[in-house]
């Protein structure tokens, strides 16, 4: 009895590692015929084209990777802000309620997301702010180009705000719990030397859990990368690569979402599939690094303590 | 000198003006997103959405097919995924002191945890849905079980390893043998945390649909079968929400109103019941 028991948990648990083998499994077997078919050159080949049978994945990686490092960029700085604000400045009375207050931003399913930005953000953006965007970024040198294009309020940069929401409780969550293990003797002798709270947090807290924030930023990559629904609602599903980020443009998810049950011929299908597997790897090697990072924090806590 | 402290204390004041605002701002999108939803979803939720079919665009209806099969897949998601995370997570709290198995599954586990749910879909079809040449409601439950698992293992496992190790010696010194100790000692005395990550389990499948499109699909009409096609409420949201016609977009917002108003409630849930057996013990 005591060995079935065992064994049987073992068994669970080596599921797990199976289940990973057989997704890697099946995706490649799955992809096989677009590999076969384009080889290296799908990675970087801008073609899509269902009509020729002509397939290349450089519009969504670079939809996929551009979407996420923009909203990395807006949801880094209003992470580190709520962690601080609410490990060293709230009140400890509305400390935990405000703590599942951006919690629950993370429980919104996607979809829900989606829906709002198109119907009520994206509006709103091409009324308002885009055509601002235009006229006062878009003249600029180097980085106007950026920002001129038509205010349609679906693009790059709209998936990327909405991305940059739905990453923050995310971040925000991890640095919180990593700034909790940040020993009160060392934040309390800086105090004691006379440090500002800022300074306490740039010197003292920042430093020492810097592997933790970074992992926990990766894990927010990991979120960006992958998030399908919302992205798919507001990003434009346009085949286009365009330096504009008001323009539409395709990310490896969305266009999943969008052409899979679609998808007519075999090379069609199984070049996207083998979209599917690109973002598979990429996801895995970032969460990975993420991992990795926060396990080191821990260790090393382990060895203060 | 002044100078030095005056812009340390300015630095400080500007430094914590802007976590105030960074907190404010995450908080904005949450108030926006929900007032949004009730704005817009609660004149759409009536007794016609929990009583009629999906209609086909011009005509009225209601989300019925699409909320009962919501409900079976996740049901049936839940049921399959449950016993095999808690299982696994038990092997990872009580037998993974050793060896390279429990290290490398729990690195693997975190890993599925935030893997993309839309390539856990493509796996079912590729697997599933294309050896039986249909998609079906049994597809889509798998893929919703695959997601449930990593979260009930991490859940678990942090629950058992909370339990004080003199609960075990304790049981193993009246000479009980080991799985008696973990079904009977440690699983019952964590029971309250790992129905916890069970709800936020469910919680997490009820909402998702990237995994849904390609395994359940949907359907237009009630259906009890699982071997067929199935209707679910995100992938009839998002099909709805993207048409064209007024009707089927106010029935998309009932229906985001509906899984979002369910989903904070499990969360909200989950949170207050742990805290409460938490703090009792």
């Amino acid at each position: 009895m005591d060995s079935l028991f065992h064994n049987l948990t073992r068994l669970a648990a080596s599921g797990v590692l199976v289940l990973l083998a057989a997704i890697l499994f099946s995706l490649i077997k799955g992809s096989m015929p677009a590999i076969h078919a384009f080889g290296f050159g799908f990675l970087i080949s801008p073609d899509w084209d269902p009509v020729t049978d002509r397939f290349g994945a450089l519009i969504p990686i670079v939809g996929t990777l551009v979407t996420s490092f923009i909203a990395l960029l807006i949801a880094i700085p209003v992470s580190f802000g709520i962690a601080l604000f609410l490990t060293e400045l709230s009140p400890r009375l509305l400390r935990r309620p405000l703590g599942v207050a951006i919690e629950l931003l993370a429980g919104i399913p996607s979809i829900i997301y989606g829906m709002w930005g198109l119907f009520v953000f994206a509006p709103l953006f091409a009324d308002h702010i885009e055509p601002w965007l235009n006229d006062h970024i878009g003249p600029l040198p180097y980085i106007g180009p950026f920002f001129s294009g038509p205010p349609m309020g679906i693009g790059i940069l709209t998936a990327s705000i909405i991305l940059a929401i739905m990453v923050i409780p995310f971040i925000s969550a991890v640095m919180r719990d990593v700034f909790d293990v940040v020993p009160v003797m060392l934040k309390e002798s800086a105090y004691g030397l006379g440090s500002t709270t800022w300074e306490v947090m740039m010197s003292i807290v920042l430093p020492y859990t810097k592997v933790g924030v970074v992992g926990g930023i990766m894990l927010g990559l990991g979120r960006a990368l992958g998030e399908t629904m919302a992205v798919t609602f507001v990003i434009g599903n346009a085949h286009e690569l365009s330096k504009s980020l008001l323009n539409p443009g395709n990310s490896i998810s969305s266009a999943l979402a969008n052409e899979f049950t679609e998808a007519v011929g075999d090379l069609y299908t199984a070049s996207l599939v083998e979209l599917g597997l690109i973002l598979f790897f990429i996801t895995f090697v970032v969460l990975s690094l993420a991992r990795y990072m926060l396990y080191k924090l821990g260790q090393r806590e382990g060895k203060v303590s | 000198m002044f100078d030095l402290y005056a812009r340390r204390r300015l630095t400080n004041a500007i430094g914590l003006t802007v976590a105030i605002l960074a907190m404010a701002f995450g908080l904005f999108w949450l108030c926006w997103i929900l007032w949004t939803l009730l704005d817009h979803g609660l004149p759409a939720l009536t007794l016609k959405v929990f009583a009629q079919m999906t209609p086909p665009p011009g005509s009225s209806g209601g989300l019925l097919n699409a909320i009962y099969g919501s409900l079976l897949m996740t049901v049936g998601g839940t049921l399959v995924g449950t016993p095999i995370g808690i299982m696994a997570g038990t092997y990872l709290a009580e037998y993974g002191h050793r060896g390279w198995l429990a290290p490398v599954t729990r690195f693997i586990n975190d890993i599925l945890l935030s893997a993309p749910s839309i390539v856990i879909g493509l796996f079912i079809y590729e697997v599933y849905v294309v050896q039986v040449k249909h998609f079906s409601g049994w597809a889509g439950t798998m893929a919703l079980a695959i997601i449930v698992i990593p979260i009930v293992i991490r859940t678990t496992e942090n629950m058992l390893r909370l339990i004080p190790s003199t609960l075990r010696e304790a049981a193993a010194a009246l000479g009980a043998p080991q799985w008696q100790i973990i079904s009977f000692v440690t699983l019952r005395a964590a029971r309250a945390g790992i129905i916890t990550g069970v709800m936020l389990g469910i919680a997490r499948i009820s909402g998702e649909t990237a995994p849904l499109l390609f395994t359940s699909l949907n359907n237009q009409f009630w259906n009890s079968n699982m071997n067929q096609p199935m209707a679910n409420l995100p992938v009839v949201i998002f099909q709805f929400a993207m048409s064209p016609y007024a009707d089927w977009q106010d029935l998309a917002w009932g229906g985001a109103l509906l899984i979002t108003a369910s989903v904070l409630t499990l969360n909200i849930l989950a949170r207050v019941l742990f805290r409460q057996r938490a703090s009792t013990h």
